[in-house]
């Protein structure tokens, strides 16, 4: 027979059966070889999805509205195909970051931001809370019912009392003991619970085959197969409504939101993060779970319907709520057993849920709600304790009790109000808030950390007025008239009929409402801003992970130093010494080196160490702590708590000034250069005073000279008298010359040259050039020719200057051409948008190194054998100018013994140069 | 008595020019060079009792001329008179330093060049 | 992507409303039977992919 204790016994049983699957699962993870390294088992743990929601709740759902409790399953189907993208960057961006919960993915995601790590734990725990007491009221429900076997007595309902003389307190309680021995016996860094996860696996599989047991026991054994149910069913009238959409199975909308948010459930409730990221051991894993779940959804729902309608036809006239159908079938007809085994299933589903789920929320309260508090608060001086691990584990585990607590409060205060399908529901509901942020995140990189901050309060505001607050104004815990009038009596403001919406059930309103809030908020803010850098260097890690390896992704955005002992040190105050020690001998042996010859603490490292401690205690305070370190400046970690909030600041400050120190050595590199091509002009100015007092010393030696000699020696005849009178005039010419070809220069080069162009026909400038020359050609019997076709356009230009460049050019060419046959040719052509002049000559050239000094100032080539050309040296210097001035390029080609050609070109259109030039000339002469 | 032969190695021709009336002038004999290669054969050749040396000299610039004459010591009698169009001190304490007996910046006084000369070549005599 | 659109389509108004009315197959209410029909092939046709895919 089916005694108390029998059951509490069998129960007690299963759970020790647990803990040794746990178990030995932690001692495989520990041996390296993993029970749960198998896609198999991964889909099987994802199952955990399937709760006493599932177990129990569907049936009841079904038995109101027929296929109506599909959409929660139909959802992840659907979700399911998209894994394979969103899913797997997920995983990567999680694995990459060590990132060990879904607040710490929010968190990390936008800037490593305590608040909103915070945030999201907020809004998980009061969001969860609903679901715990569904699986709480499940299992004491379920446990009552199986205690009066064999009648079918549904439990009574009121008059329990609070706490300690409540059975479903001891539940909360006993399941509280069992999370914290599953969950955390110890700290690790990855939060990963391989044993927790085999057992999660078989608790799926429990409540499956516990689920079909029932399933083909009613639908075979009960009644003769589906057809005979369903026909059964037809029979009866209320219960074909069932079997039809639209009546009583609810409306499209309902229809299409409950599938919309059970695909964002399936990727954002705590547990499925935690046991599809978080304890995800490959990736490939996720392929077959992609079809394996489904599959596992698929057989799990399979028997709700018949077991609904078998249940409705058995219990005709009511009395045994929907809810027990699973449990009470088999009850009443005489199968303890099978009663037994469902009972099991049950607490399997509900278990599972629970351990799982409160793990992820306790560890999410402890690293991004409760440590960042603690260790802002300086009196308590935590950053001095050694070993902080054990606080890290009190933490959790208190955690993990006031959950459930706060799990069976609400069970005690609203629980009895609602079927389990609309407690979950309104879980499901806030879980949804985090897809905006999410999945926003991982695909937009514009996405701020102000959007995202808004975003979730905003939806989750009106998530509790629409329909949190609404559930316990249901139970009396709040005025009904809130419900039916509004807050201050204003009818817009009514929770489920919010700015008059209605028609829509309350679950669809409140994602519409919410979801309107929380994107328009997200988007919108986000829009208005631009990312900082934290914000900004993360969205990029996040969005495109999968163009990264993993290996370098975090360290790509972070340098710095610091010194191993003080890793280690930091390390050792959160995971306990230990393992830090362990920690680091691991990554120097993965990097070949020998665990005690410390490797320098390179940015990968720091990148480990962080990486470590985020997976101790958030991925927020993590990057404080480490940046207390690593940090040179002599910044102890107390005053690091201070900004300890701001530590997604002080990580910008930190690329900032890392930005800052690139730029200041940049910018010092451009200094040097800027310094050393001031030197190089230095000395180019030297050179150039002390070759123009060479070159005036030059003639002003030989005017001084015969100056004194005709001043000294007054017999000299007068052939004498007037060579050498000669020679004094045109050494003075010479030093004019020179003068006035350095200052001509000097302004040209200043800018303060001026210019008086027009516009002009090159053909007659050079026509006059060679005019001018002619009497000095012909003196050295050097013939001269000018080849242009007859039509040029004209260019704009200042003739004298050319006629300079000519001259020039012209007196060079015959300085160098000095023999019986020297010619010179002139040859004008057009070249695409420039006039092209060529002054070619045929003597003795000029060797290809002279060819490049010739037109530096001073530079005279010419052969010294017999004599240095006269002229300044200044005269090529000075045409450059003057060409480049209008746009121009001059330039020579020669060949050594056989000639130069010198050659420039200029626009024919007028170049901006000279415009402005023009227009500076038209204000002088125009005033 | 012979008269003092004097080497002039400057290449440009108006100061070769006033240099030459000057010092025949004076009463020397003159020969003159116009870049650093020929003022070093001449002097072999020649073996001048003076060179008036310029520092800018074409192909072979006046210090190296004046050093490898410091070398040779067929031409120890030889005094060195520089002339620098330069009037840094670097250029005049090359020259010493190389060997030079005194020096001349460019624009010179004549009387000076002369009277200097005499000197350099009086002192040789005695 | 297109399996998940497929879905989309398949589960929801107005195809599904083409279901939902009278009717059986082999016994079973034509809604429930096209519910899970669509659910398994759905199914099936994700496995298909990704073991393809992952060959």
């Amino acid at each position: 027979m089916l005694t108390g204790a029998t059951i509490v016994l069998a129960s007690f049983a299963y759970v020790g059966l647990l803990f040794a699957i746990a178990y030995y699962g932690d001692k495989r993870a520990d041996a390296g070889r993993s029970i749960i390294a198998n896609p198999y088992i991964y889909a099987l743990s994802l199952a955990v999805y399937c709760t006493s929601w599932t177990f129990y709740g569907s049936v009841g759902r079904a038995a109101t509205s027929g296929i109506g409790f599909l959409p929660i399953y139909l959802g992840p189907t659907l979700m399911a195909a998209l894994w394979w993208y969103v899913m797997l960057k997920i995983i990567r961006i999680s694995k990459a970051n060590r990132i060990t919960s879904i607040a710490d993915f929010i968190a990390s995601r936008y800037g490593k931001s305590q608040i909103l790590g915070g945030l999201v734990t907020i809004i998980l725990v009061i969001g969860i809370v609903p679901y715990i007491a569904l699986q709480l009221k499940a299992i004491s429900t379920s446990f009552s019912i199986i205690l009066k076997y064999p009648e079918v007595v549904m439990p009574d309902k009121a008059g329990a009392p609070l706490f300690l003389g409540d059975n479903t307190f001891y539940i909360a309680m006993l399941l509280a003991a069992f999370t914290i021995l599953f969950g955390t016996r110890h700290l690790d860094a990855t939060e990963r619970h391989e044993g927790l996860v085999a057992a999660v696996a078989f608790e799926s599989l429990v409540k499956l085959l516990a689920f079909i047991a029932v399933g083909l026991f009613v639908t075979f054994v009960m009644y003769n197969g589906f057809g005979d149910i369903f026909n059964r069913a037809a029979e009866v009238p209320q219960l074909n409504a069932l079997l039809m959409l639209g009546g009583a199975s609810g409306s499209y909308t309902t229809w299409a939101s409950l599938t919309f948010l059970s695909m964002l459930a399936i990727m954002f409730l705590p547990r499925q993060f935690q046991v599809a990221v978080v304890e995800n051991v490959d990736e490939r894993h996720l392929n077959k779970a992609i079809w394996l779940f489904p599959l596992y959804l698929f057989a799990i729902n399979i028997f709700v319907l018949p077991i609904a309608l078998g249940g409705l036809m058995h219990f005709q006239g009511g009395g045994v709520d929907a809810d027990t159908f699973v449990l009470t079938l088999p009850m009443a007809q005489q199968q303890p057993m099978l009663a037994l085994f469902v009972f099991i299933g049950g607490l399997s589903a509900a278990t599972g849920m629970v351990i799982v789920e409160t793990i992820a929320l306790s560890t999410m309260v402890c690293n991004d709600l409760v440590m960042p508090v603690l260790l802002r608060m300086k009196w308590l001086r935590l950053t001095e304790r050694p070993d902080l691990s054990g606080l890290l584990l009190g933490i959790r585990r208190g955690a993990i009790v006031v959950i459930l607590v706060l799990g069976y409060l609400y069970f005690y205060l609203a629980g009895e109000a609602y079927a389990l399908v609309s407690i979950g529901l309104i879980s499901f509901s806030a879980v949804a808030q985090f897809a905006p942020a999410i999945i926003g995140g991982i695909f937009w990189k514009g996405g701020t950390r102000t959007g995202a901050i808004w975003g979730l309060a905003a939806g989750f505001l009106v998530w509790l007025y629409t329909l949190l607050l609404p559930s316990f104004a249901k139970s009396g815990w709040l005025p009904i008239t809130f419900l039916s009038q509004g807050i201050f009596g204003i009818d817009l403001l009514k929770p489920q009929q919010l700015f008059g919406l209605y028609g829509l059930d309350d679950t669809t309103h409140c994602l519409f409402w919410s979801m309107l809030a929380n994107i328009g908020c997200y988007i919108g803010i986000s829009l208005l801003q631009r990312p900082n850098a934290a914000e900004h260097s993360q969205a990029t890690l996040f969005v495109d992970v999968l163009k990264q390896s993993s290996a370098t992704a975090g360290s790509r955005f972070w340098r710095g130093s610091a010194s191993i002992d003080d890793l280690l040190a930091l390390l050792g105050r959160f995971l306990g010494p230990e393992r830090a020690r362990d920690a680091f001998a691991v990554y120097a042996r993965s990097r070949g080196e020998k665990p005690n010859q410390a490797p320098a603490a390179d940015a990968d490292l720091v990148h480990y160490a962080e990486s470590l401690l985020a997976g101790t205690i958030g991925s927020a305070s993590a990057r404080a702590m480490i940046a207390s370190v690593v940090d040179e400046e002599p910044l102890g970690i107390d005053e690091v708590m201070n900004i300890i909030d701001e530590a997604s600041q002080a990580l910008a400050y930190s690329r900032q000034l890392e930005q800052k120190s690139r730029e200041l050595e940049a910018a010092t590199n451009e200094l040097r250069g800027a310094n050393q091509r001031l030197q190089e002009l230095d000395r180019l100015k030297d050179d150039f005073i002390s070759t123009v007092t060479h070159e005036l010393r030059t003639p002003l030696t030989s005017i001084r000279a015969f100056s004194e000699i005709l001043n000294d020696n007054p017999q000299l005849d007068t052939g004498q008298r007037a060579k050498f009178l000669g020679i004094i005039i045109k050494e003075s010419e010479r030093l004019t010359r020179l003068i006035n070809q350095v200052l001509d220069l000097a302004k040209i080069e200043s800018g303060n040259a001026e210019w008086h162009s027009s516009e002009i026909d090159m053909r007659e400038v050079l026509e006059d050039s060679v005019t001018a020359v002619s009497q000095l050609f012909k003196d050295r019997n050097i013939t001269l020719e000018i080849k242009a076709p007859p039509e040029l356009p004209l260019i704009v230009a200042d003739r004298d200057r050319l006629m300079q460049v000519m001259l020039n050019l012209l007196s060079n060419a015959a300085k160098f051409c000095e023999r019986p046959d020297g010619r010179v040719n002139i040859t004008l052509m057009r070249q695409d948008d420039t006039l092209r002049v060529d002054v070619t000559d045929n003597g003795i050239g000029i060797s290809p190194s002279d060819q490049k000094i010739i037109f530096d100032k001073f530079r005279q080539v010419g052969d010294t054998l017999t004599q240095k050309p006269r002229g300044s040296g200044l005269g090529l210097a000075i045409s450059r100018e003057i060409i480049s001035h209008f746009g121009g390029r001059l330039w020579v080609t020669s060949t050594l013994g056989e000639g130069s050609t010198f050659s420039f070109t200029l626009p024919i259109k007028a170049s901006s140069k000279f415009e402005v030039s023009g227009l500076k000339l038209d204000q002088k002469f125009g005033t | 008595m012979k008269p003092k032969k004097i080497l002039i190695a400057e290449d440009e021709p108006s100061i070769v020019l006033s240099l030459e009336f000057l010092l025949q002038n004076a009463g020397y004999e003159v020969t003159v060079t116009r870049d650093g290669n020929e003022a070093l054969r001449m002097s072999e050749r020649e073996k001048p009792d003076l060179i008036v040396l310029d520092i800018m000299l074409p192909l072979l610039d006046g210090f190296e001329v004046c050093r490898r004459i410091r070398e040779n010591e067929t031409l120890g009698h030889t005094k060195i008179l520089m002339l620098t169009a330069r009037g840094h001190e670097s250029a005049i304490e090359k020259s010493l330093a190389l060997g030079a007996n005194a020096y001349m910046t460019k624009p010179f006084s004549t009387r000076e060049l002369v009277k200097k000369i005499n000197e350099l070549l009086t002192t040789a005599a005695a | 992507m297109a399996l998940f659109l497929l879905g989309c389509l398949l589960f929801n108004y107005p195809l599904l409303s083409l279901f939902a009315g009278q009717g059986e197959i082999f016994g079973v209410p034509l809604l429930y039977a096209y519910v899970f029909t669509v659910w398994a092939l759905l199914i099936g046709l994700m496995a298909l992919v990704v073991e393809r895919r992952s060959d």
